[in-house]
């Protein structure tokens, strides 16, 4: 029995659509899990009731609107309101298919630093188409901060700048690896049970047991995680879209 | 597109052992097309069933209870007001009959006492009245009796006097001599 970590990261495509240019377009187990995701985000929030005193899942759909939008009116104010839909798409979609993920013989969309890198496009390309049409050139404000002394401040912008275009780089990394290590050290550490198992009989299923606790905690960590990167994206989402509101620090 | 030749490459690999052995699967780009055409439908769809359809309708009945707790906190507020106002009119009320059987109370002492008092003085004034005549009538009487008296002694004197003398004393010097020893 063979263990290998990577193979739940595997992109199995399941039927091809077509070509763009020398590209492949495949319905993949990934496009699957897209939807699975988008289907239990629209069960949630559309086939729940509208009572005056909620049950479990229309509570669970309330909490998490008002947890996006009290996240986006504590970071960007209440202007920030106008990307509820967009902060609550990222951070259902992260959140539902990071939970998701972690149900073994699962795929996690997010895993895959395509799929990130996409999100953090689209949320820094938000900041700067909008933070310009909003604000004009003083929207470069956010590169010169203010009280800083004239013989610094060329190095400061050259950081500001720097940093400004890493974001993305940062924003999509950060939830890629974290899925990815999460579910490597899983797997990891669920294969020892195994493999302990069938390589040591009986003495190797009492020692499996080690391992096993492990995988249960872990599991546990992982589910935290997967929330909390969801709540981690959504939030720099916020902070970034400040910066294009209110671009003068 | 020198990615593009390696993800060939690995994809016929992967196609031959089901999928194992193959590069790094995050990193395989052969793929990458797929996942971002995947990618912008669900994401759009999803953006489009938030957008449209979620955030209007959960908004709308956390804003329709809202509006429902304040309706009827307010008619809760409006309904104790009421109370309010009724139970001071009461204690108002009950103030002012308090204050009316007190003043009722008082009046009618006043006039019991004075109609007493108007009694008593009647009474007092018939029996000093009363008292008056009787003592007028006690001097009249001790002053008659005195007179008897004297009369008695005068006579008794003169007879003393003439039984003594034999002579008849003069009845003026008699009565002068009684008084002056009535007197002494």
């Amino acid at each position: 029995m063979k263990i290998d970590p990577i193979h739940q990261f595997n992109i199995e495509p399941l039927i091809t659509l077509g070509h763009i240019g020398k590209h492949t377009i495949a319905i993949t187990n990934s496009t699957i899990y897209m939807f699975v995701a988008v289907g239990i985000i629209g069960l949630l929030m559309l086939a729940t009731g509208r009572q005056l005193v909620p049950g479990r899942m229309q509570s669970v759909a309330e909490i998490s609107y008002e947890f996006v939008s009290t996240m986006i009116r504590s970071t960007a104010g209440t202007e920030g309101l106008k990307f509820f839909p967009l902060v609550f798409t990222l951070f259902m979609f992260i959140c539902v298919s990071n939970l998701v993920g972690i149900i073994p013989y699962t795929f996690t969309v997010s895993s895959h630093i395509i799929v990130t890198a996409a999100l953090a496009l689209l949320v820094f390309l938000t900041v700067l188409f909008y933070g310009l049409y909003k604000n004009g050139l003083k929207f470069f404000k956010i590169f010169v901060p203010s009280g800083v002394p004239l013989a610094v401040l060329p190095l400061v912008i050259f950081i500001e700048v720097l940093s400004f275009f890493l974001k993305p780089v940062s924003h999509s990394v950060r939830l890629f690896a974290n899925m990815l290590a999460g579910h490597i050290a899983l797997k990891v550490f669920a294969g020892f049970v195994a493999m302990l198992g069938v390589s040591l009989g009986a003495i190797g299923w009492i020692g499996g047991i080690a391992p096993l606790a492990l995988t249960v905690a872990l599991t546990a960590l992982e589910l935290l995680v997967a929330f909390l990167q969801a709540y981690v994206f959504a939030i720099l989402t916020c902070i970034y879209l400040n910066d294009a509101i209110h671009p003068g620090h | 597109m020198a990615g593009d030749a390696k993800g060939q490459k690995t994809g016929a690999h992967t196609g031959a052992d089901g999928g194992h052995g193959g590069g790094f699967p995050p990193f395989e780009s052969q793929y990458f097309a797929s996942q971002l055409v995947s990618l912008v439908i669900a994401f759009v769809a999803l953006y489009i069933i938030v957008s449209r359809f979620a955030l209007p309708k959960v908004g709308g009945t956390i804003e329709a209870r809202q509006n429902a707790i304040e309706g009827d906190l307010a008619q809760a507020q409006k309904l104790k007001d009421e109370s309010d106002a009724a139970l001071k009119a009461y204690e108002g009320e009950l103030a002012a009959a308090r204050s009316r059987a007190q003043a009722i109370g008082n009046e009618t002492r006043e006039k019991m006492n004075a109609s007493a008092e108007a009694e008593r003085k009647a009474l007092e004034e018939k029996l000093a009245g009363k008292l008056a005549d009787a003592e007028k009538q006690i001097a009249a009487t001790r002053t008659a009796a005195m007179g008897n008296v004297k009369s008695i002694a005068a006579d008794a004197a003169g007879a003393i006097v003439q039984r003594l003398t034999g002579a008849t004393p003069d009845a003026s010097a008699v009565a002068k001599a009684v008084d002056a020893s009535l007197k002494g």
